[in-house]
């Protein structure tokens, strides 16, 4: 295990420090000490290491994370893992708004709640909130999961395109163009996959699925009352 | 007598409205027929004061020139030299700006990097990611960064010579891309993440930040990203370019991008590119006075697009300030859009050379802007940047040509004081006196 003490080596050494590892690299566990709530904490990894920052971390900790595990103690700032291509993101506490914005693939878990707009325009990336999740969540969001089992704010999935929500508590109101589906057999097998991968014990058959209505994918005056 | 009028009286002529005229008539009956908003490339359209309004003095007694064939009037220019480790260094300050891949086919992308390599300038990705074959043709290739983030991955960011982060576009500030079911063909589809055949929305707002606290972070985390290794630029429309331009150096841009209405879009509302944002002669001037007011002008380098067609325009904006110009439509024309050779195939799409603005549609006869496979093999890439390299050749002879008649050995020694304008309108956005008077209509208290 390496331990680095963000306040005394800087943001720069620390991220130099964790691009240099090489795929290949035998020092795969990375432990950051004294975020105290720093900037762009693990950005652009792209290596299969294993990082534990000790603390809350600010805008983007673990931003365009590939391959990586990243582990965050505390609270997360916002657009935490925004645009993950791969990998993993684990927050112990809340996270801010933003999260996993536009994020590609790869996993985010988050123990407590997440703010608004999490999973804005996800494009393939998987998010389970153990708590709950703010609005305007999965905003135009592409493809991918966003998994709730608390509840949802207002305004979940609006403008959505492919993307699958699964929420076990109540959504305050759908946003434009999403709409309840049915949980098909299929759908209990993605969402059991997801809670065992991100070690959240939850029946998945407790679960409604949201989704695109499709109606907005082409333009057409009759719904322009929608925007 | 008219025969129709057997009483005798006379009628009067037939009188076309000023307000409802015949273009506004059929702009009506479009949108009475169809519900949905004029969608259209291009950039504004209207008359607007340009820099055609204004006109360089030469030389005199008390300014002599140079000799056009033996002195030398440098043309380079560097880009992003204040906090990156590998500024961007360009042999001529005309640059091309950002065309997305769907909106362009894949050889149109790749005449543009090949022409741009060819006359030693940079060429820019668009909203739809990094294709291979741009990058491979583009010896200097600026990465934009924009809201929707189509096709954003870091191993393309990390390729890239420079990062342009988008925050507006001259022809729709404030307004997000658009892409029409037409040109969403599987290799499009397959980039920006979306189902074949939708009608894309863009957004407008990027995903994870607002204003200019948030950039300066965003700046940060890219820069950590990239290892601070290449520069980082800042586009905005042209809509309040004084405090737009002062904020972007605060957040720690490298550059500023600054583009003007008449700057072109792929698609976008028709009412949005003609009175949405200001003419590019009216931007310039707040934005470089927000650059020296910082201490930063020359330090973060200004880019200046929008409606810049020639060698004129670019010594224009270089006199009022700018490091560079970047262009767009101007590019696409010398790639061979809009033709006269194909006014057959124009007229079958209702519209002439010169006026196709419908690129949204996918049609191009011209090849350019299409994902038809067919029309996509009228575009030869070779030729096509052949003739781009051409065109920014003889703009960068016909600003040397003009900077040299002003005494100047440099591009970049153009100044205000050169220039002069035709029009009050122009006299006062540049900032230089109306012709043969001593007056800057809208500055007090000066005269020569």
């Amino acid at each position: 295990m390496q331990t680095i003490d963000l306040q005394e080596i800087g943001l720069r050494e620390l991220n130099k420090t964790l691009h240099a590892q090489a795929a290949d690299t035998n020092q795969t566990a990375w432990e950051i000490v004294n975020p105290k709530g720093a900037h762009a904490i693990a950005c652009g990894l792209d290596a299969p290491i294993e990082v534990t920052v000790k603390g809350s971390t600010g805008y983007y900790c673990a931003g365009m994370n590939q391959q990586a595990t990243v582990n965050i103690h505390g609270s997360a700032g916002p657009g935490t893992g925004e645009n993950i291509m791969s990998g993993k993101i684990v927050i112990e506490g809340d996270a801010s708004q933003y999260l996993g914005a536009t994020g590609h693939g790869g996993l985010i878990v988050v123990k407590g709640n997440a703010s608004s707009r999490c999973g804005i325009s996800m494009k393939g990336v998987n998010i389970v909130v153990q708590g709950s999740v703010g609005h305007m969540s999965a905003f135009m969001g592409q493809s991918g999961n966003l998994v709730v089992c608390g509840d949802a704010g207002d305004a979940l999935g609006d403008s959505c395109y492919e993307a699958r929500f699964f929420v076990r508590g109540t959504v305050k109101s759908l946003g434009a163009d999403c709409e309840k589906k049915e949980m098909r057999p299929e759908h209990i097998e993605i969402l059991k996959g997801l809670l065992d991968e991100a070690g959240i014990d939850a029946n998945p058959a407790e679960f409604t699925r949201y989704g695109s209505a499709r109606t907005l994918y082409n333009f057409d005056v009759d719904n322009a009352g929608a925007y | 007598m008219n025969k129709h009028d057997p009483k005798g009286i006379p009628h009067t002529t037939p009188r076309q409205s000023a307000t409802f005229t015949q273009d506004v008539n059929s702009d009506i009956r479009r949108a009475a027929a169809t519900g949905i908003y004029d969608i259209r490339g291009g950039g504004a359209k209207r008359k607007v004061p340009s820099f055609d309004d204004l006109l360089f003095m030469g030389a005199s007694i008390s300014r002599y020139p140079l000799e056009g064939y033996r002195e030398k009037c440098e043309t380079s220019v560097t880009i992003g030299g204040l906090h990156a480790e590998n500024p961007i260094e360009l042999d001529i300050p005309i640059t091309i700006a950002g065309m997305s891949f769907g909106a362009l086919s894949g050889p149109a992308k790749e005449a543009l990097g090949r022409g741009a390599s060819a006359a030693g300038t940079s060429t820019t990705t668009g909203d739809g990611g990094m294709t291979p074959e741009e990058r491979g043709h583009s010896d200097k290739l600026v990465y934009q960064y924009l809201p929707s983030r189509y096709g954003m991955n870091p191993d393309d960011l990390r390729k890239a010579d420079a990062i342009e982060i988008v925050v507006g576009q001259g022809a729709k500030p404030g307004g997000g891309g658009m892409l029409l079911g037409q040109k969403i063909s599987d290799r499009v589809a397959e980039m920006r993440n979306l189902p074949k055949g939708i009608d894309q929305r863009s957004a407008c707002r990027h995903p994870d930040w607002t204003g200019p606290d948030d950039l300066e972070i965003k700046i940060l985390e890219l820069r950590e990203i990239t290892g601070w290794k290449v520069p980082i630029y800042v586009k905005v429309a042209g809509a309040r370019p004084y405090y737009d331009t002062t904020l972007a150096i605060k957040a720690g841009a490298d550059a500023v991008v600054l583009d003007g209405m008449q700057g072109g879009t792929a698609a976008t509302q028709d009412v949005f590119i003609e009175h949405v944002g200001q003419p590019t002669l009216a931007i310039v001037r707040p934005a470089v006075q927000a650059l020296q007011d910082l201490g930063m002008h020359r330090k973060v380098q200004l880019i200046l697009s929008g409606g810049i067609r020639s060698g004129a325009d670019v010594a224009k904006a270089m006199a009022l300030g700018a490091d560079a110009v970047a262009i767009g439509t101007a590019a696409l024309i010398a790639l061979g859009d809009n033709d006269p050779k194909w006014e057959a195939e124009y007229n079958k799409l209702g519209t002439t050379a010169g006026a196709y603005d419908d690129w949204h549609e996918g049609q191009d006869p011209a090849g350019i802007t299409t994902q038809d496979p067919e029309l996509m093999k009228r575009f030869d890439p070779i030729e096509g940047g052949r003739r781009l390299r051409n065109y920014l050749k003889v703009m960068t002879l016909e600003a040397q040509t003009i900077a040299r008649a002003c005494g100047k050995n440099h591009l970049h020694n153009l100044e205000p004081e050169d220039l002069v304008a035709l029009t009050m309108e122009a006299a006062a956005m540049a900032k230089v006196p109306l012709a043969g008077t001593d007056w800057y209509p809208g500055k007090p208290n000066t005269t020569f």
